[in-house]
């Protein structure tokens, strides 16, 4: 086993390293793009519809990866930021009339509310602790939806309407497909150059140790909280452009197993590796897909994968950060 | 005399009823290196973590510039001015040396989310300006460009003792706790370690307060002494006033501990 994993490991290196020579990074975001650009075309409308559904796991994914992976947060309730987004457009639009854009920064500005809201009294609490209370504001974020009347209750919110942007309506699956692949690039721009700037470095920093980073001045609870209200922010804006994409959303959508996948699709990646998260929220969405034809067994086929890639690559598929030693 | 930089007085603090720092008053002044020493576990990094806001007496004050410290929390007290490095050498892991020396300029930095993901001039001005206080600090200290990008924590010891130095720098103090600076030095990089002391406070006008046990270096580098004996200042002075004084030769032959011995 141990001579299996290295030979994983170094495999994985290697094309990593392929992966930083700027020509060769450069021509794979360019074919990556060009993929992106002419797949709906080429592949038809189910594998389009599919692959929307994996750009919006990517946005997601990289939002909990701020909190989880960078910050090192464990959020077991991360489907009630996506909850929140999704359910201030349904209700802004249908009960209020508000135009889509206009709701779109109060789902942004609510899912950052809702952030201070738990993050404030809870990021003093160890890991652990905080594990606990997110799952429970999961939980009361998608019973509230289940029995309020603003909400739908059990049924849900349905007829939201489909945005319009400069005299382009947004209505077809195709392309909605193209807002989400311009909403997982600017996912992936954001995160990017939050690693690399002073408060991805103080995520850094407290992650790998609380006390030394206060004794630096890094002030662990406001770094924290930003992670967490950042992250909030990818999960509504993701969660808004769901909402206006399926035109109906119900409280299961949000459930805990939501969340779940969710964390699965970072963890899997491997925590605050950018690339890796985005390969995690792929393998999540398509895994199962690409394993269709098995029939019934595609989901226990599908888990033992999970399982085997966990056990030799505990830290994740894409490798460790080049550095030398 | 000039004004004192850091002023403890009255200085009381206990876990359930053990006390661990009785009635201390203490003083470091401005521009002073001065030395506390003292047996294991008289309390002398306690003191410490006091100073840093990571204890919180129950009873006395703390003082630094003119500011009380001892509401403020341990973040606080760094951007107030009062930098520490640690006994057992804490840098950051799997991070590099430059990045691991960049933490100490977050404090005097203010980008913040916005700024970065929009990627604004002030922004990027910022970064390259943290680079070179950093770059500055690492070669005070005496780290080479080229062991920037190596991950810390595979430096040589005593490297890495430099690095924890510059990251303490970086923060740009008015005062510098170092918590047994020499532990685990050779005689070679003991001496560097001196001139190092010297230049940090010749040059860069930083008070340097330390812990240390290595009573040689203790008398060559500090300009006053304080000693700590069960939670309590049991003498406080110069050198040769520490090494003449009764009780504080009682204190340290009364145990056994043979690193704490005072070999003059």
């Amino acid at each position: 086993m141990s001579q299996h994993d290295s030979v994983t490991t170094r495999l994985s290196a290697r094309i990593a390293a392929q992966f930083q020579t700027p020509a060769v990074r450069w021509g794979g975001i360019a074919l990556i793009l060009v993929f992106l650009a002419v797949l709906p075309a080429v592949f038809g409308q189910y594998a389009t519809v599919i692959m929307t559904n994996a750009l919006l796991y990517v946005v997601l994914a990289l939002g909990l990866n701020v909190v989880v992976g960078f910050a090192g947060l464990l959020d077991l309730g991360y489907a009630a930021f996506f909850a929140v987004g999704a359910y201030t457009i349904g209700i802004l639009t249908l009960e209020f009339g508000v135009n889509f854009w206009l709701a779109l920064p109060c789902a942004v500005v609510g899912a950052a509310i809702a952030g201070v809201i738990i993050g404030g009294p809870t990021l003093r609490l160890r890991s652990d602790y905080l594990a606990i209370v997110t799952l429970g504001f999961g939980e009361i974020v998608r019973f509230s939806a289940r029995n309020l009347a603003i909400t739908g209750k059990a049924s849900g919110l349905s007829g939201i309407g489909q945005p319009w942007l400069f005299g382009w309506h947004i209505a077809t699956p195709t392309d909605f497909y193209y807002v989400f692949c311009g909403l997982a690039i600017g996912a992936v721009i954001v995160s990017l150059r939050l690693e690399d700037s002073r408060l991805g470095r103080a995520w850094l920093y407290v992650r790998h140790d609380e006390d030394v980073a206060e004794a630096m001045g890094i002030n662990r609870v406001a770094v924290k909280l930003a992670a967490y209200v950042i992250g909030a922010i990818f999960a509504a804006i993701g969660g808004a452009f769901f909402a206006a994409n399926l035109g109906a959303i119900s409280p299961e959508s949000f459930s805990f197993t939501q969340s779940v996948l969710i964390l699965m699709a970072v963890i899997l990646g491997g925590m605050g590796k950018i690339p890796g998260v985005i390969l995690g929220a792929f393998i999540v969405i398509l895994g199962p897909e690409l394993l269709r034809n098995l029939g019934e067994l595609r989901l226990m086929v599908f888990a033992v994968m999970l399982l085997l890639i966990m056990l030799f690559r505990p830290s994740g598929i894409w490798p460790k950060r080049g550095t030398r030693s | 005399m000039t004004a004192a930089l850091l002023s403890l007085s009255g200085v009381s603090l206990a876990f359930a009823g053990n006390t661990v720092l009785q009635n201390v008053d203490f003083q470091v002044a401005e521009g002073a290196v001065v030395s506390l020493i003292g047996p294991n576990g008289a309390g002398k990094t306690s003191l410490f973590n006091c100073i840093t806001g990571f204890y919180k007496p129950q009873t006395g004050t703390i003082t630094f510039d003119g500011q009380a410290l001892l509401k403020l929390k341990p973040h606080r007290v760094t951007a107030a001015g009062i930098a520490r490095t640690f006994q057992n050498v804490r840098l950051f892991r799997e991070m590099t040396v430059m990045q691991n020396v960049m933490s100490g300029m977050h404090c005097r930095t203010r980008s913040g989310a916005i700024a970065a993901i929009l990627g604004l001039p002030s922004q990027r001005a910022e970064e390259a300006a943290i680079r070179e206080a950093c770059d500055d600090c690492l070669r005070f200290v005496g780290v080479t460009p080229d062991e920037y990008d190596r991950i810390a924590t595979t430096l040589a010891y005593g490297h890495q003792r430099r690095v924890e130095i510059a990251r303490a720098l970086a923060t740009q103090p008015k005062l510098l706790l170092l918590d047994e600076p020499a532990a685990g030095l050779n005689a070679g990089e003991k001496q560097e370690l001196i001139a190092l002391i010297r230049r940090i406070r010749d040059e860069r006008g930083i008070s340097v307060l330390l812990i240390e046990h290595d009573m040689g270096l203790v008398m060559q580098v500090s300009e006053r002494i304080s000693v700590l004996d069960h939670g309590a200042m049991i003498a406080d002075g110069t050198a040769r006033e520490i090494q003449a004084n009764p009780k504080v030769i009682e204190a340290y032959l009364g145990q056994e501990d043979a690193e704490a011995e005072l070999d003059f």
